[in-house]
């Protein structure tokens, strides 16, 4: 292995603090992360902990009230289609084709492509998607898995450095959800990109990243940040080995932890 | 697949019809029974009858077509203004806040209350009588508008920024798409509040229309004449809002059957 990959996004000690009627509330504490160049790495970590907030900074959506998050050296202050988003419910446009939307961000000015190349784009990802025979099709005609296709072939077309995905695979049944972790890891072997993933799922973190970063119960810090050091391309005979059981096992109990702290912290509002 | 397409039509067009049939009947046994006075209620072939000798020999086909211009003015003109200013208000949050009460006001107001002002200010002439009807199509397009912008959800302005949208992109390439089946019911809202404003607005001195048609009736104690009008101006409404239905189910083939 050659040196280390280039940093790409740092959070660098980054905190958020919303003011609400009860006084002030940290969502974020003092975080910092580094996600280096062809890096996957996913967040971990109890439900309404600060993940979500830590991918809108990421994405542009979001400031911090403290720190600062930069994309090489840069204050990301914006959004930008050099960071493609998957959101929890996919927004795939339902006024819009398939193939349409998949054409969506090439039609913009930021990225805009003539016909016959932006034709062939589309193609493409439809073709890598298994969407062709559906690219007429409109989205509330499909399932949720295809629709969260159409979302990755969509942000994908644009071609980002990098991918931000918060919890995209939450709403699959367990066999679509195991057939989309393939199909993400097929086509950033031949795309690479670098990737930030939001999960629940602690066996999907360690099958698809290179570091796993448990998050801490509210307010978000980063508990422990572990290296998974199975080599690509992984296969889905990886989950029945004892090294990505045990593995799995640690990081489960890490989370468990912070989901039992979430849960103590809640009873005394409730 | 073939065959059963026009038997469905068929049997949703007699669907739509069933309801008027009852109701035509009932009509017919509340005369024959004497459950009313046969003066005070026409019987439906009367009415019927009267319908033809006044499309053919009387002022019914100028009355049909004078009011159905007029609702067509009005509709238009106050859904092209309602249209912008709802979705400025639906854009504007802050400016939603101020002017939601004010709009609430407006259209509270029934417009034969206003009469006397709008003959005041805009005279007798036909302009009068379409700033009625636009008064009322305005005021009810424009909340149809700016309440479903509302229910927009802002996660497609988010998918669209993240893939480099200007806010001029996400306005034409967003924002439009996701407004027109809002447009399309605010049309249909204001469709039928113009029909029902019809006879107060041409309560403003009109020679011609179904509503003045229904009024100068009423003077004669022409009940006839007055049960023709008041079924002409349910048929027409009935029917421009089956076109408008057609219409948006074409428009709008991408959106879920949800809100039907």
């Amino acid at each position: 292995m050659p040196g280390p990959a280039a940093e790409r996004i740092r959070f660098d000690r980054i905190s958020m603090r919303y003011a609400t009627p009860t006084g002030p509330l940290d969502v974020v504490d003092d975080v910092s992360l580094t996600i280096r160049q062809g890096e996957f790495v996913s967040l971990v970590g109890p439900s309404g902990c600060g993940k979500t907030t830590m991918m809108n900074m990421a994405a542009g959506f979001l400031r911090p009230t403290g720190g600062e998050v930069t994309l090489d050296g840069k204050p990301i202050d914006r959004p930008g289609p050099d960071r493609g988003v998957m959101f929890q419910d996919y927004g795939v446009f339902p006024w819009l084709t398939v193939e349409d939307n998949v054409a969506f961000g090439l039609k913009l000015a930021a990225n805009r492509k003539p016909p016959a190349e932006r034709a062939a784009i589309v193609e493409r990802y439809l073709r890598l998607m298994g969407l062709l025979d559906f690219r007429k099709a409109y989205p509330k005609t499909l399932s949720g898995g295809m629709r969260q296709r159409v979302a990755l072939a969509r942000a994908y077309a644009v071609n980002p450095e990098f991918l931000l995905m918060d919890e995209p695979f939450g709403a699959l049944d367990a066999q679509t959800r195991s057939a989309m972790h393939d199909l993400l890891l097929d086509v950033l072997h031949t795309e690479g990109k670098t990737v930030m993933l939001i999960t629940h799922s602690v066996e999907e973190a360690v099958y698809l990243s290179t570091k796993v970063a448990v998050i801490s119960a509210r307010p978000a810090r980063i508990r422990e940040l572990i290296d998974i050091p199975f080599p690509y391309p992984r296969r889905q005979t990886l989950l029945e080995t004892p090294e990505f059981g045990a593995l799995r096992a640690r990081i489960h109990g890490l989370v468990m932890r912070e989901y039992a702290v979430q849960e103590a912290q809640r009873r005394p509002a409730a | 697949m073939d065959d059963a397409r026009p038997t469905r039509l068929i049997a949703s067009a007699a669907l739509t019809a069933l309801p008027f049939v009852v109701l035509v009947l009932a009509w017919w046994l509340l005369r024959e029974t004497g459950l009313i006075d046969a003066r005070l209620l026409p019987s439906p072939f009367v009415v019927l009858a009267h319908f033809w000798s006044g499309l053919v020999h009387g002022d019914l086909g100028i009355n049909i077509l004078m009011s159905v211009e007029r609702v067509l003015a009005g509709l238009l003109i106050g859904t092209a203004a309602a249209v912008p200013v709802g979705f400025l208000i639906g854009w504007y949050h802050p400016v939603r806040r101020l002017i939601d009460p004010l709009i609430n006001f407006f259209r509270a107001l029934p417009p034969i209350a206003l009469i006397p002002l709008v003959i005041v200010y805009l005279g007798i002439g036909e302009v009068a009588k379409i700033a009625i009807l636009f008064y009322a199509s305005f005021f009810a397009a424009v909340i149809v508008m700016y309440e479903g912008m509302a229910a927009i959800s802002p996660i497609y302005i988010r998918v669209a920024r993240t893939l480099g949208a200007t806010d001029f992109e996400i306005f034409w390439r967003v924002m439009l798409p996701l407004t027109v089946p809002h447009m399309l019911v605010a049309l249909r809202v204001a469709l039928g509040v113009c029909w029902a404003t019809l006879v107060a607005a041409e309560l403003v001195a009109a020679q011609q229309g179904l509503g003045a048609m229904i009024q100068n009736a009423s003077s004669f104690f022409d009940l006839n004449t007055i049960y023709l009008g008041i079924i002409c101006i349910g048929t027409l409404a009935l029917l421009m809002d089956m076109t408008l239905r057609r219409l948006s189910a074409r428009l709008v083939a991408w959106q879920d059957k949800l809100g039907h």
